[in-house]
């Protein structure tokens, strides 16, 4: 069952564009603090790329993803989050207070880290999650693009 | 044998360590301390919910009666639960009580109070309810609940409507203030509502029997000498505030007395030695309930003395039937007599605390009751006044019944075949002395202390005076051991007669009625509870019809509906600034427009999805014109991902959509969109007009990068301001997600399932078809 078929295009989403826009997906996550974008916005470029994926006809490789359980990055996720929400609280300040970290690191220099970089992070992977979820049971099925009164779609 | 190397029996020691220290604490800090020791809690501040505790008189006494009485039902539970695996569930259930209900007496004001009652009736619903796998235990721990629960919910209002009407429910300022009116009447109710349901007393009576299904101890400790007293410590607290009140005084003696003679008369009919107790418990409730309830300060004080009484004979009695069943292995009144033979301390003690109970000299039970009795004659408060001397009267001679019977049931001898089946049974439980030892101490001692104080009567008389002046500064009496020929004494010597004739005569064997295993009372509750649950299954069937088409028109009609009506109260939208935009708004706004309208125009559902995506990508290059890119970056990203998902969904539907429903032809459902499509962007651009508060971005803005580090404004509101909203976002998505996958599953597993079906009856019907052939 594919959408589109050509063996350019397997190569093409199969061998780089997939690793592209995995950078891109963390690029624009990261960014988000600053410019447009963020964790929602990342997973969703994220879970734009396994769309590609399986339109290609690549459900096997779906199969075969890096990320095994959606389920399990779904709670890491989650528990990201709420992580981030908690743990202020150990230090007697508010939930979810953002802290600012600017580590000068060699070579790079003062890098700006801020705490809630680490609740966008679990945003990103809640969403990547519920895309994957959703490929999978709504698509993954063996069965055609065609509907119960036998009409072709494609 | 008593495994004290068993973690909960290391649980249960540390447990009557700590009761142990409380008891001592709260005696050193309490007894004749010449300031009340008061404790704030700080809970949610803010908003003025703080847990205040006052060791005054009255808490005091309550407390150790908690405390001293824990102690000794814990040691006793040691040796009682012996193999039970519940035990360890039982220990932490029971600490966790003896906590709650120490709060709920320490309580200095009726907030803090309710907080600990809702303590208590959950650790009751949990204790009822410990054999889990005993259908008619859960079923009492439930109705014990939701009784326990209603009248908790009672009382919540009575402490709304104190707080709002009077501004404080500290019990120092009510007594001060003696609010009336027709609104504290309301509390009045509410307040004897959740009294009654808690301490059992009619209507609410039915419970407490049923509560038995609990092991002894729990029975013995929460529902006879301490949480069931909550109801009356409640009465005890407010009757100085609104005893004065004929609303309060008449439904006191009315429930008291209503109680006082159920409770009695069905002690009378049980076969059961527990369930026995279980109803005399109710009825001499319904005698604390009047005389604390009473508003007469002599009756004040025979009620805390008469509850003192009762936690001590109750506790004792409880706790002994529980060594009779532990040693014959029943609890059968007509089979219990065997006892005398294999626990004759154990029986002695047992008749001693009966003997306290009917009110016989010189026993405590006999001082409380002759208190009792002379503080309901002396009472000048009318015809209600009355009632409860005709009421306690009558009631005494039950109580004396059903004593009298209990009496004769430990005294009775049992046939020889039942001595043989119990001695068999003894066979398999040989005691050892420590066993016996944790079982009889906690019987022992509280026979004694009732036979002790009755002795010191005038001494314990003494002891009672500060709890009773703490509760109203006028309760002041004193109690005597032999106070001489009196009316009281007179009508207790007729009493004792009349009840112990009816109590030696009334059968110990009472047949059981055929197929009524339930109470009239639990069974109007039943009732109530299966017609509730039905209510909500029809409300269901009705709101919920499984129509999506219904639901959308009806949210849609409704927000409609609202939106006129709101619009024509504040007035309609002005128009300016409506059209005065760039070209090209308005270009992609009209294509925007025919998009939706294809949505709603095609018949093929893939079509509509796509057109769907359109309108969403219209939307989302507004956004961007507008100068929202992160809301545009995210628009694009979502319609893209949902288009797709659209479409795999789609592949298990049929191609078109399905015909309209009879109910709503197609003039119907172009109006109502169309009523929709008008009056949403009408409320839109009032909305919009509407501001009168300062933005909330004038506010975070500047806040942005200095407190958050973050230069995207939006970012940091999803993330920092407002990231408690994106949590629960997050959440909702992966529920939503999770709902989605396990929907597919189930469904795939229904089409495996017939297709399976359908090839088995396909393959029957081929070999059908080759027989013949």
């Amino acid at each position: 069952m594919t959408f589109i078929r050509s063996a350019i295009l397997d190569e093409l989403v199969d061998r780089w564009l997939s690793k592209v826009a995995a950078l891109v997906a963390l690029y624009v996550t990261f960014r988000g603090h600053n410019a447009p974008g963020g964790g929602f916005a990342g997973g969703l470029v994220l879970g734009g790329v396994f769309v590609l994926q399986f339109l290609t006809g690549r459900e096997p490789h779906l199969r075969h993803r890096p990320i095994r359980r959606p389920t399990m990055l779904l709670g890491a996720g989650l528990l990201m989050a709420l992580g981030t929400t908690a743990v202020p609280l150990f230090v007697d300040a508010a939930p979810l207070e953002s802290h600012i970290w600017k580590p000068d690191i060699p070579v790079i220099g003062e890098v700006k880290v801020v705490s809630s970089m680490f609740f966008d992070l679990g945003v990103f992977m809640v969403v990547v999650a519920v895309v994957l979820m959703m490929l999978l049971s709504l698509g993954a099925r063996g069965s055609s693009l065609v509907g119960d009164d036998g009409g072709e779609v494609s | 044998m008593v495994g004290l190397r068993r973690r909960p029996a290391i649980g249960a020691l540390v447990g009557l360590a700590v009761l142990a220290a409380s008891t001592a604490v709260v005696a050193t800090r309490g007894i004749g301390a010449s300031t009340t020791l008061t404790e704030t809690v700080g809970w949610v501040s803010t908003l003025g919910f703080d847990l205040v505790f006052e060791l005054d008189g009255f808490a005091v006494l309550m407390a150790l009666i908690v405390l001293v009485l824990g102690f000794g039902v814990l040691l006793y539970s040691l040796a009682y639960f012996e193999h039970d695996s519940t035990y360890a569930r039982f220990v932490g259930l029971f600490m966790a009580f003896a906590g709650s209900m120490t709060g709920l007496v320490l309580a200095a004001d009726l907030f803090t109070m309710f907080v600990f009652w809702e303590l208590t009736s959950i650790c009751s619903f949990l204790l009822i309810g410990l054999n889990d796998k005993s259908e008619s235990a859960r079923q009492s721990a439930v109705r014990a609940l939701l009784t326990t629960g209603a009248g908790g919910l009672c009382l919540l209002g009575a402490v709304g409507i104190l707080q709002v009407e009077l501004g404080t429910t500290a019990f120092a300022d009510l007594v001060a203030l003696q609010p009336t009116g027709a609104v504290m009447d309301a509390a009045i109710v509410l307040i004897l509502l959740g009294a009654f349901t808690k301490s059992a007393q009619f209507p609410f009576h039915f419970w407490l029997p049923g509560a038995m299904a609990a092991p002894t101890p729990v029975s013995a400790y929460l529902h006879s000498a301490t949480m069931v007293k909550a109801g009356i410590v409640l009465l005890a607290r407010m009757s100085p505030v609104f005893g004065q009140s004929d609303l309060w005084r008449w439904w006191v003696v009315l429930a008291g007395v209503a109680t006082m003679l159920i409770g009695g008369w069905r002690a009378l009919r049980q076969t059961d030695a527990k369930l026995l107790l279980a109803h005399s418990t109710v009825s001499q409730l319904g005698l604390l309930t009047v005389l604390v309830g009473l508003g007469w300060s002599t009756a004040l004080y025979a009620g805390v003395a008469h509850l003192v009484a009762h936690a001590v004979f109750k506790v004792a009695l409880f706790l002994g039937v529980g060594v009779i069943d532990h040693e014959l292995g029943t609890r059968d009144v007509t089979k219990i007599g065997a006892a005398r033979r294999r626990a004759p301390l154990v029986v002695a003690a047992l008749g001693a605390s009966t003997l306290s109970m009917a009110g016989m000299i010189p026993l405590f039970g006999f001082v409380t009751k002759e208190k009792a009795l002379v503080a309901v004659l002396d009472a000048e408060v009318g015809a209600a006044g009355t009632v409860a001397l005709v009421g306690v009267v009558l009631g005494s001679v039950l109580s004396v019944a059903y004593s009298a019977r209990f009496l004769h049931a430990l005294l009775s001898e049992p046939d020889r075949g039942e001595h043989d089946a119990v001695a068999n049974h003894h066979e398999h439980h040989e005691s050892s002395v420590l066993t016996r030892v944790l079982l009889g101490a906690p019987v022992l001692v509280p026979a004694a202390a009732s036979l002790l104080f009755g002795l010191i009567a005038t001494r314990v008389g003494k002891w009672l005076v500060a709890p009773s002046t703490s509760l109203a500064g006028s309760a002041k009496s004193k109690l005597v051991l032999w106070p001489g020929i009196n009316d009281a004494l007179i009508i207790s010597a007729i009493v004792i007669v009349v009840g112990a004739v009816i109590g030696w005569r009334a059968p110990l064997s009472v047949a059981a009625p055929h197929g009524k295993h339930r109470s009239r009372g639990e069974r109007s509750f039943d009732a109530v509870y299966d017609a509730t649950l039905g209510l909500a299954k029809r409300l269901t069937r009705v709101t919920q019809p499984g129509s999506l088409p219904m639901y959308v028109a009806v949210t849609s009609l409704t927000v409609a509906v609202v939106a006129i009506a709101a619009l024509a109260v504040d007035g309609w939208p002005a128009f300016e600034g409506f059209v005065s935009d760039s070209p090209l708004t308005i270009a992609v706004t009209v294509l925007t427009i025919a998009v939706s309208i294809g949505v709603a125009v095609v018949s093929a559902r893939f079509t509509a999805a796509v057109f769907l995506g359109g309108v969403g990508y219209g939307a989302a290059v507004l956004f961007l014109m507008r100068g929202a890119p992160d809301l545009a970056l995210t628009q694009v990203l979502v319609e893209t991902l949902t288009i797709v998902i659209f479409l795999l969904a789609m592949r298990s539907m049929p191609r078109s959509f399905a015909p309209a429903s009879s109910w709503a032809p197609k003039t119907v459902r172009i109006a109502v969109s169309l009523l929709v499509g008008i009056v949403v962007p009408l409320l839109v651009l009032s909305v919009h007009g509407a501001r009168t508060a300062p933005s909330v971005a004038e506010d975070y803005a500047p806040r942005s990068i200095s407190e958050a580090g973050g230069a995207n404004l939006v970012n940091v509101i999803l993330v920092d301001f407002r990231g408690f909203d994106t949590m629960g976002e997050i959440t909702v998505l992966a529920v939503a997600a999770l709902g989605v996958v396990n929907l597919v599953r189930a469904a795939e597993r229904h089409r495996r399932q017939r297709e399976r079906e359908n090839s088995n009856a396909s393959a029957a019907a081929g070999s059908a078809t080759g027989d013949v052939s």
